[in-house]
């Protein structure tokens, strides 16, 4: 993630270098978003005019967008995101049970990041994998029929 | 050469699918590695499969750390080994289905159009090519279709009304968010036969006169991303998609749209209002879609499995798809067994076939090996079902006589272990997160709900009057299913399970 070593104003330009392909679309707005956090890790405050104005949209109305779809983040997330699935089919096969356990071991809730910055944990409403359950995502990987010896393993590897 | 097969399925692939590629690669220098798309048996997943003299062999589960037994008792010519399966279109949870949806499923590179043609893909779309646009219409409408994302909408009635509307500009959205939980038939269309869906949604534009079309994608689906771009890629260099659909005077455009974490916007209104770039909130309807849809414009809105449907009514004739089912209900559905059960995963079948024999014939009871206890069926909005009800049957009338719906065709089971005063809570929980703000009854009443629930757990069982006094106002006062459904696995659970609602009680004052 680039956002680290960059002042405002970078940021400003560099979210209008990751906006401009998606000008010539019809609807723009969400592919926009999904860029401009693919870049950043979320939607930095000094994006949302950039693409305000590319869309002929108020900062409010850009920031409703942020606010409405769970995925888009107002912060930077940590090192690993780690998404478990919270949804009925996983909640069947005990997922309430892993979820507790990342919590204690991490000591953070739903949607919170670790002092250390290293990991996030956030809920995700099923990822199609319920035959498999519990499921979950580290980062842009899926994993299934987790148990706590493969929650242990994805932790210590995120530390 | 010899071939060698490892689903890239997102299933097989979050068990290792990849590393048991690579290992393979390693081990058999001179073999292909085919990355196929899944059976649908998540139990065997990755199932890996050799082409051998007598058929392909199926070998599963496999992790990586197999690959050496395999090799050792000789599976390249389908020797002999603890996970050997034999041919897997023998096995009885295959033999037992009637695949038309996923009749390719298994067999195909998902991004070969070779293997696609090969097996059958675009004979649906060379036919629409030649008929007539009444034709086309009479032809969905004969098929008896029904919409598969949940309401059950006959197809060919929308799909006139889109085509009798006057309008330079039509498009055709396919809806990808499969957001219920317990649902994946959408995604292994997507990952599997991403060109399924792509002829499906040809022969909708043909058919109503529309040159645009969007996937709206949910972002939980990264590999069925992947596979509906490449997919895309291969049909507009081969001239499946783009301004001449295969070398006709018919243009059709089509591009991947991904979603944003929002169930909601698995509502049509919701959904077309994502598109447009704005927060999904839900549309008062009238206007229908169908007739002022995205950008304002006459739009088609399918479910992915209605849209896979297509090419196949065209390819076999309306008749032979009307042929199944029973009652209103025709042709198969895609069946999904999830949640704790023994034998998972895809199970197509024609319409009728019983709830019992699903869970318990076909899934094998439950995976932990206790007895069920309740099924969800229909997603998050679905009812809670008792075994006392198995012998309902698989049918959208059927269902809704029992207060259920069959919605995408997801079953959930539970074991004996399950609390449902706790999925009562969770429904409610969960249409609180997901609710879009625009009506009070579900913004405000879910909430409402998950304290009242919260109080009847802590041991306050005269709650129960006023938790159903506010399912009833959710129901009755809710612009869309998210509000009004919500109140179906709540009430279910509360009337199946009663118990489940009392046994919490109060603690005795010291
Ligand atoms: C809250 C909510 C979520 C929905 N989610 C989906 C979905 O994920 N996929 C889908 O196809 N339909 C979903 N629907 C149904 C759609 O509104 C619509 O009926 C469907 O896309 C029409 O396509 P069909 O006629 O092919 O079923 C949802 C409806 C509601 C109220
Ligand atoms: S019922 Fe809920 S989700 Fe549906 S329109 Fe009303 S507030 Fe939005
Ligand atoms: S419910 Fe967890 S993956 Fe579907």
């Amino acid at each position: 993630m680039e956002y680290a070593f960059l002042s405002p104003i970078e940021i400003a330009a560099r979210t209008a270098e990751i906006i401009a392909p998606y000008l010539a679309l019809e609807g723009p707005a969400m592919p926009m978003l999904h860029a401009v956090q693919a870049a950043f890790g979320f939607v930095p405050e000094a994006s949302v005019p950039v693409v305000a104005n590319a869309l002929n949209l108020s900062r409010a109305e850009v920031h409703g967008l942020v606010s409405f779809y769970h995925d888009f983040r107002h912060e930077p997330a940590g090192r690993t995101v780690l998404k478990l699935c919270r949804a009925e089919a996983c909640q069947a096969c005990g997922s309430d049970r892993i979820a507790a356990h990342a919590s204690a071991a991490l000591g953070i809730g739903w949607h919170e990041t670790t002092p250390d910055g290293a990991v996030t944990l956030e809920p995700v409403f099923c990822l199609g994998l319920c035959a498999a359950g519990p499921c979950g995502m580290v980062n842009e990987r899926t994993v299934a029929r987790i148990n706590i010896a493969r929650l242990d393993a994805i932790l210590e590897a995120a530390r | 050469m010899m071939r060698i097969f490892v689903p890239r399925d997102a299933l097989a692939v979050s068990l290792g699918a990849d590393d048991v590629a690579a290992a393979l690669r390693a081990a058999c220098p001179d073999a292909a590695i085919v990355r196929n798309s899944s059976r649908g048996m998540a139990w065997l997943e990755p199932l890996v499969e050799v082409e051998t003299p007598y058929g392909r062999i199926g070998y599963g589960p496999i992790d990586a750390s197999d690959i050496p037994s395999l090799l050792a008792s000789g599976f390249v010519d389908g020797g002999a080994h603890p996970k050997r399966i034999g041919r897997p279109e023998d096995h009885p949870f295959l033999a037992r289905q009637t695949r038309i949806t996923f009749a390719r499923a298994g067999l195909t590179d998902p991004v070969s159009l070779a293997d696609y043609r090969a097996h059958g893909g675009l004979a649906g779309l060379t036919r629409a090519l030649g008929l007539s646009p009444a034709d086309l219409i009479d032809e969905v409408v004969k098929s008896g279709l029904r919409g598969r994302g949940g309401a059950g909408f006959p197809t060919g009635i929308k799909w006139r009304t889109v085509q009798q509307a006057p309008s330079a500009q039509k498009y055709i959205v396919c809806n990808a968010d499969e957001g219920d939980s317990g649902t994946f038939a959408d995604r292994m269309v997507m990952e599997g036969d991403p060109f399924l869906l792509i002829e499906g949604m040809i022969i909708a534009g043909l058919t109503v006169g529309a040159t645009r079309g969007y996937v709206y994608l949910r972002s939980e689906y990264p590999h069925a991303i992947t596979a509906m771009n490449q997919a895309i890629d291969v049909a507009l260099r081969e001239g499946v998609l783009g301004d001449s659909v295969l070398s006709s005077s018919h243009a059709f455009h089509l591009e991947v749209r991904v979603g944003a974490g929002a169930y909601v916007c698995g509502e049509e209104t919701s959904l077309l209002d994502s598109l447009e770039g704005k927060r999904g909130q839900v549309r008062a309807k009238p206007p229908l879609p169908a007739l002022s849809g995205l950008f304002g414009k006459p739009t088609v809105v399918n479910n992915v499995l209605s849209l896979a449907a297509i090419p196949d009514i065209f390819a076999g004739g309306a008749a032979a798809y009307q042929a199944l089912g029973m009652g209103r209900s025709r042709g198969t559905m895609p069946i999904q067994l999830a949640g704790n059960i023994k034998h998972g995963g895809l199970f197509e079948v024609p319409f009728g076939i019983t709830l019992g024999e699903l869970v318990m014939e076909i899934g094998g009871g439950t995976a932990s090996g206790r007895p069920v206890r309740a099924v969800q069926v229909g997603g998050p909005l679905g009812a809670y079902f008792p075994p006392a009800l198995f012998d309902t049957a698989f049918d959208y009338e059927a269902f809704a006589a029992r207060d259920g719906l069959i919605g995408h065709g997801g079953i959930v089971v539970f074991d004996d272990t399950v609390d449902m005063a706790r999925m009562a809570r969770f429904a409610m929980e969960f249409c609180a997160i997901e609710s879009c703000g625009k009506c009070t009854p579900c913004r405000i009443g879910s909430t409402r709900g998950v304290e009242v629930i919260d109080k009847i757990i802590a041991g306050d069982s005269k709650q129960l009057a006023l938790l159903e006094d506010l399912c009833d106002t959710m129901k009755f006062g809710s612009l869309c299913a998210l509000g009004g459904f919500t109140p179906y696995p709540v009430l279910s659970a509360i009337r199946h399970f009663p118990e489940d609602f009392s046994r919490h009680q109060p603690a005795l004052a010291a």
